[in-house]
């Protein structure tokens, strides 16, 4: 019922960007990540990814400014929506405070809206969005990738392996998963598939001395990168986080600048948790930039909004499949205009609205 | 983040003492907060309204107590409402296996959510608690080393696994674990699946497929409990596709609230069953609808707290121990009543739990270890046997009456020893303590702490006042007397919370 009202305000509006009314079912889009090696465009693939998961988000947008101008009871709206894809109260607020700054109290239409929706949270996360630079002066760059059980730690190293190698760059792993059971055998697996070695030690082996000796080897054979996979654990558990302490500074003993890189990787399913994750991760791990994997889900990870304004640290790149390919650099722009609901392409003709 | 909802209504609860009823501005004034409180637990949006607007109509007018202060009855509202929809206390936990044998449970779940891990347990649970006969198969075919990873797990758990033929799809799987399952007698079996995203068609028809040939009588969606708003997406679109009879909140051991659990329970209808504590196989616990409740608010249980205290502590005997502790007699005797009323209020995790303020207390202390009621009563058995003159001069203990002891409490003189050292260290605190005026409850709260610290052997929690520091309450010490009279009306009910314990006594405003 909505829905015709809705177009009735938005007649003017081109075909693509009604396609978020459509009532078709989110479903009949997804691709199976198993069947997408083919390479796709980036903004695609993002997009695949995110506009399916800000569906709701963007239907909501639509369905609020069918009714009304910027007013409070509308920002309060917003603001539900934005707490919806994860921002947090706070977050959420500041956002939509922005948003009112110039546009109170004007009418605007639905496509406006969006876009000076994503226009604030992509200009509050664009100074985070940075590469991953492998220094190719030193052999090995070391890479530290940790996070919380189950983020996506091993899938992203099997993915970044690849992409360096892509890229030239002989790439070795290091199992630090010595709990867990098959991690090591997992990661042999993505080894094998990118053509990696991958230094490992028994089951129950100390992760601290297993990094020391990939470093050492990685060193001896003059290797570009290092990855060092480490076992997923929750910031709260003390001794877990003091086994990790001491990987770093065991690595430290043979490169005083190692790891070069310490990622963590977050679920886009997260919610506020990530918060402290973060402060912990970083404290510990002396976290250097984040990762944020399956944004192919419905989730959609606003809490990177939250954590660019308390922790400002990089966000280097997002996984978007378990697929060896599903890992892409980011993109505040393409972020944000993927969680307000925008194609990509809309923002050269979004003026028409 | 806010530690607590009772910080956060503090200032309400002042405004509205002493009024005689809830009016429907007060009350929409503290479920604002509420609703604050419920979203910074992560819970889903569509749901935290649908629970304000019910708690909403039910606190206005009718329901007015009397006895307590209005603020304080919002949260009870509140919290009584939450165990509620949460599923009722203490319930549900047992999983349906009331069928012809092999009983399928299917295990389904997002990527990583914690299903393989989470079989483990439940085989591991069934086969000891129950003793049945449990089959466990890997359908994950999908995922690097899946099947490996189960094969593993039932090995550590002493639990079989199908065996892994390459090249099966997982309805091949299914078929074959379930004839093995017939032919080879087990009473259950266990079906783990790959990860899924709740939108990947091909995916979700597959396990739909799955479902339909093993007709399972459980099945149970595993849920990462650090889940945020998409909780319900999950939800609604597995049980679109599936008839979940359970959920499965794995990661409780996190620091997170947990929020996604009411919005699994609301939008699934389905119980939450259990809860994963730990990446271990017995890490798995009965889902509790109270904890989860008090953990959700973050409030400390402020209600339960109060009826709890109200019951269990004898504030004669804690009035006139504060007075002995102020003074710096500290005996084995004194030690032991610290132990029974630790007991009695449901264990120390319990009562940092319900002390509103001392959530970050407890979460270190958690994380630290925790402490083991168990262990509590370990304790108790040393000190009672003990002469009455060994416990009110412990130095005459010497190595034969050590070994005496140990033997009476069926101990060792190491742990005895121990013991005889935590109470030497708390007794030196006690003593800087009674001069700087610290007094009451808070200064049982230090106590306790260093205990447990010197207990559980863990530095840094050991020193109760770098604790307490850190744990935002520094100030607490020395200068923030804690009023007796008023925690006692507090305590038993009778009014509204004194100043000190309103809060972290450091934070107030
Ligand atoms: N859909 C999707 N799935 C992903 C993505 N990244 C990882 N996964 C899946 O998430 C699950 C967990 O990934 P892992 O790489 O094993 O996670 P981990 O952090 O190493 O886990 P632990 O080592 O057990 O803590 C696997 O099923 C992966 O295939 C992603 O970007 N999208
Ligand atoms: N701390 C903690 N970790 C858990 C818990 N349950 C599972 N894990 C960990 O979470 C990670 C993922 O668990 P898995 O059992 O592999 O998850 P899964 O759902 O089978 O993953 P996929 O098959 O890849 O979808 C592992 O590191 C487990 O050890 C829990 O209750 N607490
Ligand atoms: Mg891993
Ligand atoms: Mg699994």
């Amino acid at each position: 019922m909505a829905k015709t009202f809705l177009s009735g305000l938005f007649g003017r509006k081109k075909p693509e960007e009604a396609r978020t009314d459509e009532p078709a079912p989110a479903e009949a889009e997804a691709p199976p990540p198993a069947t997408a090696p083919e390479k796709r465009g980036i903004f695609a693939r993002l997009r695949d990814g995110l506009s399916k998961s800000s569906k709701k988000l963007s239907e909501g947008v639509a369905s609020i400014f069918a009714r009304r101008r910027l007013d409070d009871e509308t920002l309060e709206e917003l603001e539900d929506l934005l707490v919806s894809a994860d921002l947090g109260v706070a977050a959420a607020a500041r956002t939509t405070a922005a948003l009112a700054r110039d546009r109170f109290d004007k009418e605007v239409s639905e496509q406006e809206v969006k876009e000076a929706l994503a226009d604030v949270i992509a200009a509050s996360l664009a100074p985070f969005e940075k590469p991953l630079v492998v220094d190719r002066a030193r052999r090995p760059h070391v890479t530290l990738v940790a996070g919380v059980n189950g983020a996506g730690k091993t899938t992203t190293i099997g993915k970044l392996a690849a992409k360096f190698r892509a890229e030239g760059l002989s790439v070795m792993l290091a199992a630090g998963d010595t709990f867990r059971a098959a991690a090591i055998e997992q990661l042999q697996i993505w080894g094998e598939r990118t053509g990696a070695p991958v230094v490992a030690r028994a089951v129950g082996a100390d992760a601290a001395g297993l990094a020391f000796d990939a470093l050492k080897r990685a060193q001896a054979e003059g290797t570009d990168v290092l990855i060092i996979d480490t076992a997923g654990r929750l910031q709260n558990r003390r001794e877990l986080m003091d086994e990790l302490a001491k990987v770093v500074r065991v690595l430290r003993k043979l490169d005083p600048d190692a790891p070069h890189d310490s990622l963590l990787v977050l679920d886009a399913t997260v919610g506020q948790n990530a918060l402290n994750q973060v402060e912990v991760f970083r404290e510990v791990a002396g976290v250097t930039g984040l990762v944020m994997t399956k944004l192919d889900g419905t989730a959609k990870g606003g809490v990177l909004v939250a954590l660019a304004d308390k922790f400002a640290l990089p966000v280097h790149f997002i996984g978007v499949g378990e697929g060896v390919d599903d890992l892409q650099p980011f993109s505040a722009r393409a972020f944000a205009r993927a969680l307000v609901g925008l194609d990509q392409d809309d923002e050269t003709k979004g003026e028409a609205a | 983040m806010f530690d607590s909802l009772s910080e956060r209504l503090g200032s309400i609860f002042e405004r509205l003492r002493g009024r005689g009823a809830l009016e429907e501005k007060d009350v929409a004034e503290a479920l604002r907060e509420v609703r604050v409180a419920l979203l910074e637990a992560d819970v889903a949006l569509p749901v935290a309204k649908d629970f304000i607007a019910r708690v909403k109509e039910r606190a206005i007018g009718q329901e007015v107590l009397r006895s307590v202060a209005p603020g304080q009855q919002v949260v009870k509202i509140v919290h009584d409402a939450l165990v509620e929809t949460l599923g009722g206390a203490g319930q549900d936990a047992a999983l349906d296996l009331a069928m012809a044998p092999p009983a399928p449970i299917l295990m389904v779940g997002l990527q990583g959510s914690g299903k393989t891990t989470t079989t483990a347990k439940l085989a591991l649970r069934l086969e000891k608690r129950e003793k049945k006969r449990v089959l466990m198969a890997s359908l994950d075919v999908r995922r690097p080393a899946a099947q490996e990873q189960l094969r593993i797990l039932g090995e550590q758990a002493g639990v079989k696994t199908l065996p892994v033929v390459a090249g099966q799809t997982p309805l091949d799987i299914a078929r074959r674990a379930l004839e093995a399952a017939r032919l080879s007698g087990f009473d259950v079996v266990l079906l783990d699946t790959a990860g899924r995203l709740s939108i990947d068609e091909q995916l979700m028809a597959e396990v739909a497929d799955i479902h339909a040939l093993a007709r399972p009588i459980e099945t149970l969606l595993v849920v990462d409990a650090l889940t945020g708003q998409d909780a319900v997406n999950t939800a609604e679109k597995f049980k679109a596709r599936l008839p979940v009879t359970g959920v499965i909140l794995t990661r409780m051991d996190g620091d997170a609230r947990g929020g996604a659990a009411l919005s699994m329970r609301a939008v699934t209808g389905a119980p939450v069953k259990f809860v994963g504590v730990g990446e271990k196989l017995d890490a798995l616990d009965a889902f509790d609808a109270k904890r989860m409740a008090g953990r959700i608010l973050g409030m400390g249980d402020i209600v339960s707290l109060v009826e709890k205290a109200a019951e269990d502590l004898d504030l004669e005997k804690a009035r006139r121990q504060a007075k002995k502790l102020a003074k710096g007699a500290f005996d084995l005797d004194d030690l032991a009543e610290q132990f029974r009323q630790m007991r009695k209020m449901g264990g120390m995790g319990a009562i940092l739990g319900l002390m509103p303020g001392m959530g970050k207390m407890k979460k270190m202390v958690d994380a630290a270890g925790g402490f083991d009621d168990r262990e509590i009563k370990r304790q108790e058995a040393i000190i009672s046997s003990m002469t009455k003159a060994e416990r009110r001069k412990p130095a005459i203990l010497n190595a034969r009456r050590k070994i005496r002891i140990a033997k009476g409490s069926g101990t060792s003189v190491q742990e005895v020893n121990k013991l005889l050292k935590a109470h030497r260290q708390m007794a030196d605190m006690m003593k800087k303590m009674g001069k700087g005026g610290m007094k009451g409850l808070a200064g049982q709260m230090m106590g306790m702490g260093g205990l447990g610290g010197a207990l559980g052997g863990t530095p840094g929690v050991g020193d109760p006042g770098a604790l307490l520091k850190q744990a935002g309450g520094g100030e607490a010490q020395g200068s923030d007397e804690i009023d007796f009279d008023a925690l006692e009306k507090a305590l038993s009910g009778r009014g509204p919370m004194p100043p000190g314990l309103g809060g972290p006594p450091g934070r107030k405003k």
